[in-house]
């Protein structure tokens, strides 16, 4: 048997579980781990700083669908990985962290670089561990990525004190054996989905005369957009897809009514309200999307698959729960569905339903103010991006007014294709999480949309893109503002602008991305918008960033006050008096 | 207060009880007592929660325990199919006139004498929730100089067991060392 040191058998270890790259900065209690890194097959991504490494490895999880990996050094290193372990947890992100501790005689002494870094990420991990025992370093990586990937997925910690690494063990897998025996007798995952509880689903579907499909990012991790479009067309049901799930079903397909929730479109707000059933798949009833939860969807009854038992009955209590993997679950009820029509059943009744939708998708679409000799809209911007890419470019976010617009206007047609921070709503998140993104799917094109105040947050990542030659294109909505606090102290500080106005020109953007390696572009006016975008979005090897001098009163609607009713849905200035009390009344006709 | 207890067997590895704790702060629920200890299979600890049922989703907060990597098993033990102790100790005053009904109050409720001072006595008290509260009563009409009570335990009544029925746990040796 050979005898690895620690470090030697960690590197094998994520060589074994198939990982090809690792964000990451060394320091200190690292040091020996990225000895072998230099001479093994992984490709390392020397960050700026450690957070952009965190995010780097849920962009690349979001867009593969494999799990992301990050590396830091103890103390600061770790956590400053914390925000994006965080991120990954509220988003359900299959990420794993090494992360050096100091040696295992110093620990608890307050040493230099030291924090106890499983300790402040107990709640933000699904799981994590201090690896005492260097005979245990391939089963603890083994674990991590099991329990990284399955089930509800989640960001786990190993952390690993610079004795472990450097100390030696025997490796005792034969050459190919992997994973090694894992020790998790407390880890259970959800069995299938219950056929009973499938019927039980399906015959309320056939009944429904007002249903919606409410789908959340787990059909995407899950893979099962397939399943989605074939319920949804034998069900004629409408389907709205949450901040996480767009993509999952086409925006372009006639079923679908867009995002629900707080910016939600309305025929989707409105849908979800008068409903008499909701099929939550995959979707947790957040309070963005629910608005104030004992007036959401007061006459629906709820159908909720999800693979995670604690988000039944959590926020709604539903009539039909169906615990299990997704993937089986969307199969199961196409299937069942499928078979129920097939055998002389009838066809779920919506034609009225969906008429009234369509009447409302004419009412009430999302509508902005737009002259070419005008200010520069963000939306424009974005629907100009979705008509130039064919909705084919991967999208990235941070979080903001920037973000809701892109969300709202970028006509998604493909699951994996928008990456944003959703739980969290951690800003600074676009520019590491579109690094990730590209790495893991290079050759593609990946635009991050991102806000003037997110961009600050993270754009030394700029200089890892430009000198890893990850092309990536930022496109910042430069408003001069918080743009999102700036539109809440509008409408509910009276006005009163506390703290929001960043200024346009300082950084100059342009200049600042030349500065890094990039391509800096600006475009101040309407009509300069397509011939910049055809700059930025030609291939290149060089990372782009595009200055857009967006409009600095432009409001994200429609809106739901944050805690009121889903019913007070506010429409915005782009609709008259009379167009809001339509669909304050909303005329059901049905 | 209308409590609900959990009893939960976790491994007994480090961090475990500040997961299961923080777990509680994290998610706002309010443990009302905890108790925590080896069992017979020295790989599993069991800890025994009580949690104020109006304030604290027992539902949830079972689910979110089980979804703890290292939490084995989690089971409500409701009121009359359990027997439920707890352990106090009492430094009460002890006047030497008074010292005779003092015992005798002791004698009532099964606490025993452990300690004795000129002008105290330590009881030693194991009984259920509801019946050492009653002892406290009493002797706080003597004076209760000092109080220290451990969190609540619990084991279901009957032939049941905790891990039946959890394919993780059959390895579970019937002695203790056995498996070790």
């Amino acid at each position: 048997m050979q005898e690895l040191t620690g470090a030697q058998a960690l590197v094998r270890s994520l060589e074994q579980q198939g990982v090809e790259v690792v964000f990451g900065l060394p320091g200190g209690t690292i040091l020996p781990t990225y000895d072998p890194l230099l001479s093994s097959s992984l490709r390392h991504v020397l960050v700026r700083h450690e957070q952009g490494a965190g995010h780097a490895a849920e962009g690349y999880a979001w867009a593969t669908g494999r799990p992301g990996v990050c590396m830091a050094t103890s103390g600061p290193g770790a956590t400053n990985l914390v925000t994006a372990l965080s991120d990954a947890y509220m988003d359900s992100v299959p990420i794993v962290a090494i992360t050096g501790q100091v040696g295992t005689s110093l620990i608890g002494t307050d040493a230099f670089q030291e924090a106890d870094i499983t300790g402040i990420t107990l709640p933000i991990t699904k799981h994590n561990e201090l690896v005492t025992d260097v005979e245990r370093i391939p089963a603890a990586i083994a674990e991590a990525f099991h329990i990284a990937t399955t089930g509800r997925p989640g960001p786990v910690l190993v952390d690993v004190p610079k004795d472990v690494q450097q100390a030696t063990a025997p490796w005792r897998l034969a050459d190919g054996e992997w994973p090694p025996a894992m020790d998790l007798p407390g880890y259970q995952l959800p069995g299938p989905p219950s056929p009973a509880a499938i019927r039980a689903a399906i015959a309320l579907l056939r009944q429904a005369r007002r249903p919606v499909l409410y789908v959340g990012g787990g059909v995407v991790k899950s893979d099962s957009h397939a399943d989605l479009l074939r319920l949804a067309e034998l069900s004629q049901a409408p389907v709205t897809t949450t901040l996480m799930a767009r993509g999952a079903f086409p925006d372009t397909h006639p079923l679908a009514l867009g995002m629900p929730g707080m910016h939600g479109t309305y025929p989707a707000v409105a849908a979800l309200q008068e409903a008499d059933l909701i099929v939550a798949l995959g979707a947790r009833f957040d309070d963005r999307v629910t608005g104030k939860l004992a007036d959401f969807a007061p006459r629906a009854r709820i159908v909720h698959a999800d693979i995670d038992p604690a988000e039944i009955g959590k926020n709604r209590q539903p009539d039909v729960a169906i615990v299990g993997d997704l993937r089986l679950t969307m199969a199961g009820l196409a299937d069942a569905l499928s078979t129920a029509i097939g055998e002389g059943g009838t066809r779920p009744d919506t034609g009225d339903w969906l008429s009234v939708l369509a009447g409302w998708k004419r009412q009430f679409p999302l509508r902005y103010t737009h002259h070419p000799d005008g200010p520069l809209k963000p939306q424009y911007v974005t629907e100009r991006l979705s008509a130039m890419t064919g909705g084919d470019a991967i999208v990235v976010a941070g979080v903001g007014q920037h973000q809701m617009h892109a969300s709202q206007h970028y006509s998604f047609t493909k699951p994996r294709s928008w990456i944003n921070s959703g739980g969290a709503g951690t800003m600074g998140f676009a520019v590491p999480a579109a690094m990730g993104a590209q790495v893991g799917r290079p050759g593609e094109l990946v635009v991050a949309i991102d806000g003037d105040g997110c961009f600050q947050m993270t754009a030394q990542e700029l200089a890892t893109c430009a000198i890893e030659k990850i092309p990536i294109k930022v496109l910042i909505f430069n408003n001069g503002f918080l743009g999102m606090v700036r539109q809440w102290q509008e409408l509910f500080y009276d006005e009163r602008y506390s703290s929001v106005e960043l200024g346009t020109a300082i950084p100059d953007y342009v200049k600042l991305a030349e500065a890094y390696g990039c391509v800096g572009l600006r475009c101040e006016r309407s009509d300069e918008v397509d011939n910049v975008l055809d700059k930025a979005l030609a291939p290149t090897d060089v990372p782009v960033v595009v200055d857009f001098r967006t409009h600095d009163r432009e409001g994200v609607f429609p809106m739901v006050p944050a805690g009121r009713p889903n019913d007070e849905i506010v429409l915005g200035p782009e609709f008259s008096a009379d167009e809001q009390r339509a669909a304050t009344r909303r005329e059901m006709g049905i | 207060m209308a409590t609900h207890t959990l009893s939960v067997l976790v491994e007994n590895k480090p961090g475990v009880l500040s997961h299961v704790a923080g777990l509680f702060s994290r998610r706002a629920f309010n443990i009302a007592s905890l108790a925590v200890g080896p069992t017979h299979d020295e790989r599993v600890s069991r800890i025994t929660i009580v949690v104020d049922g109006a304030s604290t989703p027992v539902e949830q907060v079972s689910k979110q325990l089980e979804k703890l990597v290292r939490v084995l098993k989690v089971v409500e033990l409701r009121g009359g199919a359990a027997v439920e102790r707890e352990l106090a100790l009492i430094k009460v005053k002890a006047d030497p006139a008074l010292r005779g009904q003092l015992l005798e109050v002791a004698g009532v409720f099964g606490a025993s004498v452990v300690d004795m001072s000129p002008t105290t006595l330590v009881l030693e008290a194991v009984s259920s929730p509801a019946k050492l509260d009653a002892l406290l009563a009493m002797l706080d009409t003597y004076g209760t100089c000092e109080l220290v009570r451990t969190g609540r335990i619990a084991l279901a009544r009957g032939a049941g067991v905790i891990t039946d029925g959890n394919p993780a746990l059959t390895a579970v040796p019937d002695h203790a060392g056995s498996a070790a």
